[in-house]
This record gives structure tokens, C-alpha cells and sequence, in this order.
């Protein structure tokens, strides 16, 4: 598995999610935002950070990259995307997925763990989990608050585009388990044609016993089978 | 060509949740400022751009929030001229 | 006319002349600047003519406190500075150690008190953005920062405004860079009231190899302006630090630098790059006293003089006089010396990261540190005696009659009386000062960079380096109550409890950075707190083997003529050879067994339980045993070792009943019981909050018990099972000779977790 990691100025989960597609055997490759093909890959991530210091809105500005164009014509063309915190951020400004990432109900940037409740098993990204799963990963944003009209949030639920929810340990989607407000607990969602993946939660930060995590590789090997299903990387 | 001074306001959409505007609203309620019915928060951008008239001034700027400036997700906004800072010569 | 090349040089002709419109140099301009007559008669030797005003403010800036140590260079010289793992120590950006695999570690703590007093969020924001300078500069990519901090009491508005402010924007800034915060220390006491006390401290990693250095070597090379573009921000912030706050300071909001994390993320990633080009020679940021201290500083250290032409800098705003430019403190800039024909690679690595280089001047042969205005010269000074030959004094010091008295008070009454334990119990678990400090920590990333293995909220914080088998360990701290009362002794508790955490966490503790926050070393019994904490201080770096590679000094810090706490942090780092042997301070399992390593006593002075319950800042500290202390670390780092530990936990602040506690509660996902006996023949108060040093509180397997009790023995350290862990529902209960004590968990999780998050509940702007 090729990984395309996106890096504009500003993002600095970039050399984590490098380290992570290593780990679970892929071969990852940096793309600078000033790029203008992402080359021969099988899948593209947008890492987490503050492109453009968050400056205008978390991710607008990142949308008008050079490098953006390319990403959206290998998600046109039915090639993987995974948006993790601000990476979700763009990929929600830019239109690849809908709605939008507002401040966090608290007005204050949030860095924990938090529990979600695995939604869709059939996905790209999840087909490694359990229906139902409570997994553990951190959560560092200040503008996670996912919003979108009632029509689009229907949508999402009605085709199983939301992948991940925040619960309890108990996996219950109560309020007091949402740690940004997020309009139906949803911390993780698809897009239309089960291509392009958004997530606020860090499934890099958990993929190793020290970090007090590995419920994030599930989300990564799930990616890998499904580029090398005969298991070559 | 002139140059012309454009204030752009970003405003929340109506009914967004707006946790900024109630912690304002909540903290002049604590200051006893109780006829405050509401409060919303948004962003003033202030634009210095060169255009043929105010008419094309405001259509560029118009163009820019929907392109960048504003989040049509989330974010209404509104544009004034607000006057022609100076004439220039272009070539 | 000759130049000599060692920095002393002498002087050019009269070529240096006033600009148009400076103001005339009159007794009252030096004073304003900061000057003393003395002061302004060694200026006068070392130029040998009337400085221009430009050269005055290049001078008062110099010789500031801040920049120049004036008061405090010959006392920090009793401090240790070497060990065979010491690579760099004070003197430069940041101190390095060799820690083992071909790998060092830069770090350095640095105050931003007085800009956090006046705006809170700006003023710790550009605290973290220098601290993370002073490290890239070094060579090495930081890998985490700790900030400690200190406020007022939190029922004051005006506290909740600057705690909130200083806590988001230290985690702003931060956050932003993508530098994960692993731990620090926040405390709350009136004693901090008028200024707060904002200190951040900085981890950077490295290959030994890669250190660079602040140093303006081979003559003809460029020196290049890299980063932000420099503004009015910040004029004279050096001189600002180096004064005592006033209502005037309000009036000082211009001083205060704004911070652009954006551009410091780029900073850093071009940093780096240049550094491991080969197209540099030295770099420095654009600290305090701006190109001015960078520059001649560089020049200093490497004994070359530097030339600058002030029509050379990119400026934010057009008119900037050269005395302006000269001392800006705009942040996020830095000053880089170039390989002679090497500029074009240099501006395409900045270029590559959006940033800004331009070529401002050169070194120079003849030691002198000139600045230029096109081809008019505004300041000609020798650059060493400017950089090093600032006065230094050795002040009166005396210890204050009323502190005295305070120490001396009588609080044997604490040994008698029968007060409600419980109800004491839980007002201290719910003090701000014991309760977490998770708000805060909630508010920074700690996992970015997937390296940070223990997380902030326990003893110290640990960071794992990846592809070897080590991890290192930080912790800041000091009780600022305690070298209030007894300055030697404080100093001394403060190391000691700095390195009992890291060894807590498993960690062998190495090496120190300070940050020696203090009121005006001008008065007596000011300088006498000074005096006595470097002297407890040193004396303690010694016996535990942890050189001090550098670190800060912060006076002044004093409102309306109250100085704050003496307050000297320790910012310590640890290394762990083995990832193992990371131990947290929370019990792990339900039947395990809880000892207690050091002795109780029957301590009560300056404990948190006098300020909470009697609201009394009183009494001796308690007595520090360096040898007994040393002893103990060794126990448990052998006990780690071997892995017999479940969990380690320092006894600090509120005594054994809230070490237990803490133990008890953890993270707060799942929380445990406590069943324990003391048999020890104590007033109960002393017993339960006392805060007796050297004592640590560990839990290992019921079978391992025994074994951890004869390493105790081996190691000369006072050791006993004093009970049990339980599930929670079976209580928190400590059960003494005469009386117990008893609480629910839930209870006290919702002390411990929820004090201050209702304290800060719409607190003040955001």
C-alpha cells in the first residue's frame, strides 16, 4: 500500500501518520501542498495539525492548496481519502464531505481519550472492526463540533455514512460522552460513494501498547487488505 | 481604476449553535446587562482592492466569500463599500 | 587604527554620530533606560565618548537583568555546571546532555511573567514560542514542553482571567507547533496574587553530532534576518522584565509581543533543515533585547565583531529608527550566520517554508559590534565587554524580621487538637492546589508526536525515543510556600522532590534547568532569599549528581512593593534505559499491597493543610535529609529495576492521606480503594498532611512484597506495608491508633476532579 500523506505548512501530525502507515507495513511518501500530482499511490491521508495556523477557518485555507486538485480527482476517481482532525477539517471544507467542523461546545481546545462505538462494519476503513467496538483514541481540536442541517444528518445515518459515534464505556451515545458537541455524537463519517473517510479522533496516536492505545490499527490494516487483498502491501 | 475599501462581515447562520455568543451573552447577564436578548459572534474582514466601480468591487468580494472567505455550511455574510480610499493609475 | 580580533576591541574614530532628532543623553535618559551612574560611567570607559541615544538603548537593553544577570552571575556561579554527560552547559540557548544510543537532549525553562501579567494569553503564548527556540536553535526538534505556573487564589476574578488566559495560551501556541505538553505543576496562593508566575520549559532531541551553536564564526560570512518581519512589539521588554509592576504596567500593553505559532512551526521545520544543510555556521533566535542581544551575543561568543545595517531589516512598518529596530522584540525571527556564498541555498530552504530571509550585515575581524544606517554608523560598541562586561553585584542580603516570625510561630497546637479529619480531608482534596489540574492539561495536546508514554497528572512526565529502548523523563517543581519560610531548605525540598518524581517514574534523574523567580534582589531580604535558595539549590545538584545547564533568572517580580514568593523551579529530565521500567503513580490492581518507603514525622509548618484550613502561611518547612533522599531514589529505581512496582507515587503537598488518595484515583477511569494502618505513634494532623519529605508511596503484588521490603533495608531506607488496595466500592479508609478516616470514592473523585473545572466555569475572556 502506497500512502500519499498530504503536508501543507502547519500540519504536524504529518511524520506520525508516516510513522503508522510503516508500522502497519504500508509505504508511505510525503506530498508538499505546492505538488501538483500525487504520483502512483493507492491511498491519500490529510494528517492532522493547523494548516495555515487555522487562520480564516480550521482547513478553508488549506482548500485552495495546488495539491488539493489532485486529491479531489483520486477521490473522484474512487481512490481512498482519510481526513483526520484537520485533515476531516478540509476534507469537509473542500467539499469532499459534508457539513462542517465548528468550535467545540466548551470554547476550548480538548485533548483526551474518548470512546466511539464502531457504526458501519462494511466500510473501507472499518471492515477490520466489530459491529459495535468501543474503541479508545485521543481527541486534540479545538473546532470538532461536527455540524450539518437535518436533511444531510438523515442522509448520513440512513446510509450508514456515519462510521464512528462518541459513548460512554458502556458504548451509549449520551451527551455527556461528546467531548465537542457534535451534532449526533458523530466523530467519524464517509462520503457518498464509500471512498473519502473523515475523523476527528487520532487512530494514528493509538497503535502501539505504550501510546495506551492500539484501536487505531484496526482502521489502518482494514485500509491495507482491502488495497493488497492477496496481503502485498 | 480606484481603490476602494470593502468591510466584509462573517456572520454564524441563523439558528447555529453559537456556545461564543452565549458565554458573551451569559457574561453580560452576570454584569447585570439583562435586556441583552442575544448575542452572536462573527468577523469583519476589511478589504483594500482595486475596481472599475463599487459595483465590480463588491462582485469580486462576493465571489471570494463564497470561494473562501465564508463557510456556506455554517456562515451568511454581508458586504459593504465602504468608500473609494483613493484614485489609482494602472497600467 | 588597529582592531584586535578577541572581542575587546578598540574603537574607530568619532564616525558614530546622533541621529537627527535624538534626544539628548541627560542623567535622567540613563536613568529611564535603567542605568545606574556607575553603570553609565563603565559605558562611558568602554566607548570612551558619549554614547548616541541608539547605543544607550543597545546598552540598557545588555545590561538589563534579563539579559545581562547583574544580580545574580556570581551566585549562580556556586551552582554545578559540569558532568561527563554535560555537552553544553550554561551559556548558550539551551544546555545539552549526551543521553546515551549517539543521542542528546537540549532543554531550557524561561520565564514570560511580567508580559503574562499585563496580557495573559500573549504573554504565555511568546513564552512557549522562546523556550521552543532557545531548543531548535541547539540543533535538536523539540519533543515536549512542561509549563509550571503559579497565580493568586482562584476566588479572585482577576486570577480566573489570567489563569484561564495564560493556560490557553500556553496550550495554543503549543498545540499549534504540534510539541506535546507532558506535565508541569500549577499553583494557587495569595502569595502570587499581583504576579503571576509563567515559566515554560522545553525538551528537544538530537544527534550529538548536529549541535550547533550560537556563535558568529568565519569573518565575511552574511548574517541573515530569518522569519517574521521586525515591528514596534516588545521595545524594551528585557528592560520591562528587569522592573517591579505598577498600575502603570496596565499602560504597557504595547510591550507586549504578540505570537504567530503559524510561522513558528515553519521556524522550526526551516531550522532544523539549515542546521543539517551545512549552509550555516550559527543560528540564534531573536530573543529578549531582539537583534540586539542575538547579534552581539553571536559576536561575543565566538570573539568576531558583527556588522548590521539597519536599512537591511524587513520591517512591519515603515519610520522605524534604528534604536527601534535595534530592540524590537517581534517574535518569531531569528538570526542565522551564513557559509559565505552560500546565501542563495539558505534563502531556498526559507523560501521552501514561506519564509523571509534577508542579508543584514557580516562578521567582522575587529570584535566590535557596529550598526549601520545605510552608510551612516549609529552605535560602535565593543562587542564582549558589551555582552560580558556588564557590572555585576553581590547585594546586602538579609532575612526579613517578619518572615522570621512566621517561621518561628508556634503550631504545636496542630499536635494536639482533634479536629475533623474528614471534613479536612476533603476540603484539601478539593484545594486547587492538590485537586487535578486535568482543566488545564485538557487543554494541550500531549499525544502529537506519538512518543509521550506518560501523559500529564502523575509525577513526571515520559516521553519513549523511538528506535531504542529509552525514554526520558521531566518534571518541574517547587513549593514556593516552603522557600518563603526557609530559603535553604526550600531550595534544597525543591530539587529533592524533583528528582523523587522522576524516579517515581523511573526514571535516573540527570541533569537541571532553573528558573529563579524572584521580587528586587535590591532589597535585602530579597537578596537574601536569592542568596540561601542558590545555596540550598547547589548544594542539593551536587549530592543528587544534577548539573545545572543553564536556565533564568526573573526579578522584579513584585506589585505595589510585594514580591512574590521566592520561587526557584526546578525543571529536571531523567533517563530511562528501558521502556519497561515507565511507572505511573496510580494503583494498577485491587489486593495489591501498598508500602510506605521514609519516615513520617510530626512536621506541620507550611503545609497546605495550614493555608487551606487556618489559612496560615507558617512554621519551619519540613527538614530535608539530601543523603536520606538519595538513599530512597536508589530504592526505588532498584525496586523499578527489577520490576517489582505496580505504581510510585511522591508524598507532596497535602501529606500521606492525599498521596494515597491521588494513588487511589488515578487517571480517574477507574478508581480504587485504599485500606491502610499506620501504627505510628503521631498527632493524627502530622500523620494524615504533613508534609514530611522523602517519603514515596509504592504498591507491588502481594508476593513481591517482601522483596521490595529488603531492597527498602539494603538501601538503609525506613520501609513498611502499611495495607492494601481494594475495589472502590470498598472505600477510602486510612485507620490510624486512635481514629480513622474514612471517604467514599466517588466522593472523592469529584473533590479531586471537579474543583476546579466549577471554579473556572465562564470564567473570565476568553
Amino acid at each position: 500500500m502506497r500512502v500519499a500523506i498530504v503536508t501543507f505548512p502547519g500540519s504536524n501530525c504529518d511524520y506520525d501518520l508516516y510513522k503508522c502507515i510503516q508500522l502497519v507495513g504500508g509505504t508511505p511518501e510525503f506530498r508538499w501542498h505546492r505538488d501538483v500530482e500525487l504520483g502512483d499511490v493507492d491511498a491519500v491521508m490529510l494528517p492532522g495539525g493547523f494548516s495555515y495556523g487555522d487562520y480564516l477557518r480550521a482547513g478553508a485555507i488549506a482548500t485552495m492548496s495546488p495539491i488539493m486538485d489532485a486529491v479531489k480527482s483520486f477521490a473522484g476517481s474512487g481512490g481512498p481519502v482519510l481526513g483526520i482532525c484537520n485533515g476531516f477539517q478540509t476534507l469537509c471544507e473542500s467539499g469532499l464531505l459534508p457539513g462542517a467542523l465548528l468550535r467545540n461546545r466548551s470554547l476550548l481546545f480538548s485533548s483526551r481519550d474518548v470512546l466511539l462505538r464502531v457504526e458501519n462494519t462494511s466500510s473501507i476503513f472499518t471492515q477490520e472492526y466489530e459491529a459495535g467496538q468501543i474503541l479508545r483514541m485521543p481527541i486534540a481540536h479545538a473546532e470538532g463540533n461536527y455540524h450539518a442541517d437535518d436533511e444531510t444528518l438523515d442522509r448520513l445515518e440512513g446510509e450508514g455514512r456515519v462510521l464512528f459515534r462518541y459513548t460512554n464505556a458502556e458504548g451509549e451515545a449520551v451527551d455527556s460522552a461528546n467531548p465537542n458537541g457534535s451534532a449526533r455524537s458523530i466523530a467519524g463519517i464517509l462520503n457518498e460513494a464509500g471512498n473519502v473517510m473523515g475523523m476527528m479522533p487520532h487512530p494514528e496516536r493509538a497503535v502501539e501498547p505504550i501510546l495506551g492505545s492500539v484501536d487505531g490499527l484496526g482502521l489502518f490494516n482494514a485500509l491495507l487488505s482491502h488495497l493488497s487483498p492477496l496481503g502485498a502491501a | 481604476m480606484s481603490r476602494f475599501r470593502l468591510e466584509i462581515r462573517v456572520i454564524p447562520r441563523p439558528g447555529l449553535l453559537d456556545p461564543e455568543g452565549k458565554a458573551i451573552q451569559s457574561a453580560l447577564h452576570s454584569l447585570d446587562y439583562d435586556q441583552v436578548h442575544e448575542v452572536s459572534v462573527g468577523k469583519v474582514l476589511y478589504l483594500d482592492v482595486e475596481a472599475a466601480s463599487a459595483e465590480e468591487a463588491r462582485d469580486g468580494a462576493d465571489a471570494m466569500c463564497r470561494r473562501l472567505l465564508a463557510n456556506p455550511v455554517t456562515e451568511d455574510f454581508e458586504i459593504d463599500v465602504l468608500e473609494a480610499t483613493a484614485e489609482t493609475v494602472t497600467t | 587604527m588597529t582592531h584586535r580580533a578577541d572581542g575587546t576591541g578598540a574603537l574607530t574614530a568619532a564616525s558614530v554620530s546622533p541621529r537627527e532628532g535624538d534626544p539628548p543623553i541627560t542623567p535622567e535618559l540613563v536613568e529611564d533606560h535603567g542605568l545606574s551612574p556607575s553603570e553609565y560611567d563603565r559605558v562611558l570607559e568602554i566607548l570612551g565618548r558619549e554614547p548616541t541615544y541608539t547605543e544607550l538603548g543597545v546598552f540598557s537593553a545588555m545590561w538589563s537583568e534579563h539579559c545581562g544577570y547583574k544580580n545574580s552571575k556570581r551566585l549562580l556561579s556556586t551552582l554545578p555546571t559540569t558532568a561527563p554527560w554535560v555537552i553544553q552547559g550554561p551559556g548558550e540557548n539551551a544546555g545539552v546532555i549526551d543521553i546515551g544510543d549517539g543521542l542528546a537532549l537540549a532543554f531550557k525553562i524561561e520565564s514570560h511573567n511580567h508580559p503574562s501579567a499585563v496580557e495573559p494569553y500573549q504573554g504565555a503564548a511568546t513564552g512557549v514560542g522562546g523556550i521552543l527556540r532557545d531548543v531548535f536553535t541547539m540543533g535538536a526538534r523539540p519533543i515536549a514542553v512542561l509549563d509550571s505556573l503559579r497565580f493568586g487564589d482562584l476566588d479572585s476574578g482577576r486570577v480566573r482571567y489570567l489563569f484561564s488566559g495564560v493556560v490557553k495560551g500556553v496550550g495554543d501556541y503549543g498545540n499549534c507547533v504540534g510539541i506535546p505538553n507532558i506535565g508541569g505543576e500549577v499553583y494557587f496562593d495569595r502569595g502570587y496574587e499581583g504576579n503571576p508566575i509563567v515559566n515554560a520549559m522545553c525538551l528537544g532531541l538530537m544527534k550529538a553530532e548536529d549541535l550547533i551553536k550560537g556563535e558568529a564564526e568565519g569573518v565575511g560570512n552574511p548574517l541573515m534576518a530569518v522569519g517574521a518581519r521586525t515591528g514596534r512589539d516588545g521595545i524594551h521588554g528585557a528592560t520591562f522584565a528587569s522592573e517591579e509592576l505598577s498600575d502603570d504596567s496596565q499602560a504597557s500593553r504595547p510591550q507586549v509581543q504578540v505570537g504567530d505559532p503559524f510561522t513558528e512551526k515553519l521556524l522550526l521545520e526551516a531550522s532544523l533543515e539549515l542546521i543539517q544543510s551545512g549552509n550555516i555556521t550559527g543560528i540564534q533566535d531573536m530573543g529578549a533585547a531582539g537583534i540586539t542581544s542575538s547579534a552581539s551575543e553571536m559576536a561575543g561568543r565566538s570573539g568576531n565583531g558583527v556588522e548590521i545595517d539597519m536599512d537591511l531589516v524587513p520591517v512591519r512598518e515603515p519610520g522605524m529608527t534604528p534604536y527601534e529596530i535595534l530592540l524590537s522584540e517581534s517574535q518569531e525571527r531569528m538570526l542565522v550566520v551564513a557559509k559565505s556564498g552560500r546565501e542563495d541555498a539558505v534563502r531556498d530552504i526559507l523560501t521552501k517554508w514561506e519564509l523571509e530571509a534577508e542579508e543584514i550585515g557580516r562578521v567582522t575581524d575587529d570584535g566590535l559590534f557596529r550598526v549601520r544606517e545605510g552608510d551612516r554608523v549609529v552605535a560602535e560598541i565593543p562587542s564582549l565587554p558589551l555582552t560580558e562586561g556588564c557590572p555585576t553585584y553581590e547585594r546586602e542580603g538579609e532575612e526579613s524580621e517578619e518572615i522570621r516570625d512566621l517561621r518561628c510561630a508556634d503550631l504545636s497546637r496542630f499536635n494536639e487538637a482533634d479536629a475533623d479529619q474528614s471534613e479536612a480531608f476533603l476540603k484539601l482534596m478539593s484545594s486547587p492546589n492538590i485537586a487535578s489540574k486535568r482543566w488545564v492539561y485538557g487543554q494541550y495536546d500531549t499525544t502529537v508526536r506519538t512518543g509521550t508514554a506518560v501523559r500529564p497528572g502523575g509525577d513526571a512526565g515520559v516521553v519513549r525515543l523511538r528506535g531504542t529502548r529509552r525514554a526520558v523523563a521531566a518534571t518541574t517543581d517547587c513549593n514556593g510556600r516552603y522557600v518563603y519560610l526557609n530559603p535553604r531548605s526550600g531550595a534544597m525540598a525543591a530539587v529533592a522532590e524533583a528528582a523523587r518524581n522522576l524516579v517515581c517514574a523511573g526514571a535516573l534523574p540527570t541533569a537541571v534547568t532553573n528558573n529563579l523567580n524572584f521580587g528586587n534582589p535590591l532589597k535585602p531580604h530579597i537578596y537574601y532569599q536569592f542568596r540561601e535558595a542558590v545555596a540550598g539549590m547547589a548544594e542539593a545538584c551536587k549530592l543528587f549528581e544534577t548539573p545545572v545547564t543553564g536556565g533564568n533568572v526573573s526579578f522584579y517580580n513584585e506589585t505595589d512593593g510585594v514580591a512574590i514568593y521566592p520561587t526557584p523551579v526546578i525543571g529536571m529530565v531523567g533517563v530511562l534505559d528501558d521502556v519497561d521500567h515507565i511507572t505511573r503513580h496510580a494503583f494498577q490492581n485491587e489486593g495489591d499491597t501498598i508500602i510506605l518507603l521514609g519516615d513520617n514525622t510530626d512536621e506541620m509548618g507550611a503545609s497546605e493543610y495550614l493555608y487551606v484550613i487556618e489559612n496560615l502561611v507558617a512554621g519551619e518547612p519540613p527538614s530535608v535529609d539530601l543523603l536520606g533522599e538519595r538513599s530512597l531514589q536508589h530504592a526505588v529505581l532498584a525496586m523499578i529495576h527489577q520490576g517489582l512496582l505496580h505504581s510510585a507515587h511522591d508524598v507532596s503537598e497535602g501529606g500521606l492521606a492525599c498521596a494515597l488518595a491521588e494513588s487511589a484515583l488515578g487517571t480517574g477511569e477507574d478508581p480504587l480503594g485504599v485500606h491502610v494502618t499506620l501504627q505510628d505513634a503521631l498527632p493524627v494532623l502530622p500523620l494524615l498532611f504533613g508534609e514530611a519529605q522523602g517519603r514515596v508511596v509504592v504498591s507491588c503484588d502481594a508476593r513481591s512484597a517482601d522483596e521490595v521490603l529488603q531492597i527498602a533495608k539494603r538501601h538503609n531506607v525506613p520501609c513498611r506495608a502499611v495495607g492494601k488496595v481494594v475495589p472502590s466500592d470498598e472505600g477510602f479508609r486510612i485507620d490510624g491508633r486512635a481514629s480513622s478516616l474514612e471517604a467514599d470514592v466517588e466522593v472523592l473523585a469529584e473533590m479531586f476532579f471537579g474543583t476546579i473545572p466549577k471554579l473556572m466555569d465562564g470564567a473570565g475572556p476568553s
